[in-house]
């Protein structure tokens, strides 16, 4: 396979023909899987049944998105609100549990005892469903959106603490020795050294993080209702218009993969201006 | 003669899983101030680890080491380190790497003007201007450890430690490093205790040789006397009788009489 990477960047030079012929070898294995992947579709579902094809999506799409932040009342909401008020939760959560697990990272990195001390309950909390969470949520708070919140918190909690505190573990020794010659005080070595060394493995901690949250978040929102992409998933199955479940896959997909490339955008900016 | 460092009944043992491992015993030197030490010997003989505890990195286990009449408690900017792998901190850019060495020892008394000439001075000395502005992962292997030099050097340290600090370049950098840091050491009157594997290098930079016997419980074989005027050329001295006596005397010390290499050390 030809690498593309490998020809030098394009010039003002460079003949048009070639430059198009670049951009077209960059674009057409992407859009090529979308159309076997749709075209895949409509032959499994062009002969009628319960899954509605390409063609009745997309009017469907059309019609939907030609008004997404309409508002009838608490349960009928556009397409628009019900992602928005899902990015919120989302955004608390996550939030939240990054003023938490970030410093409690550097601590648990820092200290050996009080490493050894909560990495068995971490072990122990780690695997289980942030779902399985959620009627604790619902016990504490009385209410189903701060429940939620609550699951995204405790999803996101565990790739932020770890992957923090395996970043400070990892400081190199090289680094550190400079600080002890140079006798730096302690704010130079958390700002200096400590932070800039920690931060790619913050930023993966963020990112696996936020790819979690945003899985969860659509099953806690089919169990806790209200307004939210999970609940109108659930809503649209309850009056059976597949057709928007179809379309709100695919919009829960678009949203995932925007968060995930704008964290790697801004890891590549932090790390470019850090190393 | 000025005793500047002492290092009097120096042992180091080592913890380790197999129980304990003795890495140096009995050493005792005396360093005179504005005096080029080398140390060499074969690799796990403990000369880097005698290094750092010249530089307070480690503590010895049994006696005690002193540097201008005070006991050596810890590291410290008046023992400044160039380390093997240079060590500059890569967010930050060369220019910033050196400031922060300069700004820890002098802003006390000078202001920021003044801090950020004597970096760009350090930075000058090495011959480095042009890349000053530059991050470490831009520039040369070579020119990393000039920076790690302008760093050790900035501060103005009563000794200047350096642990193999052109192990790992290639030979015709290393002989440009060298006749730089020769310049400087003349220029700075600094004293100097380095580590090397290298003969060439001990006998053209040093005032004395510490050469060191073979760990485990490593002290020091022999100490020679490098009596050649300065400012030293390395082409007329490859010829000088003097030089290739020296260079023969530590050849002889650590391929005959230190010849056989435990393998424990390794």
């Amino acid at each position: 396979m030809e690498k593309v990477a490998s020809r030098p960047v394009a010039e003002a030079g460079t003949p048009l023909g070639e430059r198009l012929a670049a951009v077209g070898r960059a674009i057409l294995p992407p859009v090529l899987g979308l159309v076997v992947l749709i075209g895949l579709w409509h032959v499994a579902t062009h002969k009628g049944g319960s899954i509605p094809g390409p063609a009745q999506v997309w009017d469907a799409a059309v019609a939907l998105f030609s008004d997404p932040f309409y508002r009838n009342g608490p349960n009928d909401q556009g397409i628009g609100w019900n992602v928005l008020s899902s990015l919120q939760r989302v955004g608390i959560g996550f939030g939240l549990a990054a003023l938490v697990g970030i410093p409690l990272g550097f601590m648990l990195g820092r200290f050996a005892f009080l490493s050894s001390m909560v990495n068995p309950v971490i072990s122990l909390l780690r695997p289980v469903s942030p779902l399985a969470w959620l009627p604790i949520g619902l016990l504490v708070f009385k209410k189903a959106d701060p429940a939620a919140t609550w699951t995204i918190f405790i999803c996101s909690i565990w790739p932020m603490i770890m992957n923090t505190a395996q970043g400070v573990q990892r400081v190199p020794q090289d680094y550190l020795n400079v600080a002890r010659v140079l006798a730096l005080s302690e704010w130079k070595i958390v700002t200096r050294i400590l932070f800039p060394a920690v931060l790619p493995y913050m930023l993966t901690g963020i990112r696996l993080s936020i790819g979690t949250a945003w899985l969860v978040i659509v099953a806690a929102e089919m169990l806790t209702g209200g307004v939210g992409i999970g609940f109108w998933v659930w809503d649209e199955w309850n009056n059976l218009k597949v057709e928007h479940i179809i379309i709100a896959i695919f919009v829960i997909g678009v949203v995932g993969l925007i968060l995930e490339q704008a964290l790697i955008l801004l890891a590549r900016k932090l790390t470019k201006e850090s190393s | 003669m000025e005793k500047f460092v002492q290092i009097e009944k120096v042992g180091q043992t080592f913890d380790t899983k197999k129980g304990k491992f003795v890495a140096l015993r009995d050493i005792d030197l005396t360093i005179r101030k504005g005096e080029f030490i080398a140390l060499i010997g074969h690799s796990g003989c403990g000369k880097s680890t005698l290094l750092n505890l010249i530089a307070g990195l480690a503590l010895p286990t049994t006696g005690v080491l002193l540097c201008d009449g005070r006991e050596i408690a810890g590291p410290g900017p008046e023992r400044a380190v160039v380390f093997q792998n240079h060590s500059l901190l890569p967010w930050l850019t060369c220019f910033e790497n050196v400031y922060l060495a300069v700004e820890r020892v002098f802003s006390g008394r000078e202001g920021k003007a003044k801090l950020k000439e004597r970096t760009a001075a350090a930075i000058g000395l090495v011959g480095l201007d042009h890349a000053s502005s530059k991050y470490p992962h831009e520039i040369s292997g070579g020119m990393k450890q000039r920076v790690g030099i302008a760093r050790a050097l900035s501060m103005e340290p009563k000794v200047l430690l350096m642990d193999e600090p052109f192990g790992a370049l290639d030979a015709l950098t290393r002989a440009r490093l060298q006749d730089e840091l020769m310049k400087i050491c003349e220029a700075t009157r600094a004293t100097t205790v380095m580590v090397t594997h290298d003969v060439d290098e001990a006998v053209l930079l040093s005032d004395r040789i510490v050469m060191m016997t073979n760990g485990p419980a490593a002290t020091i074989g022999e100490i020679l006397e490098v009596d050649l005027p300065r400012p030293r050329q390395r082409l007329t001295l490859a010829h000088d009788p003097a030089y290739i006596d020296c260079r023969a005397a530590v050849l002889e010390f650590l391929y005959e009489k230190q010849a056989h290499v435990e393998k424990l050390a390794a």
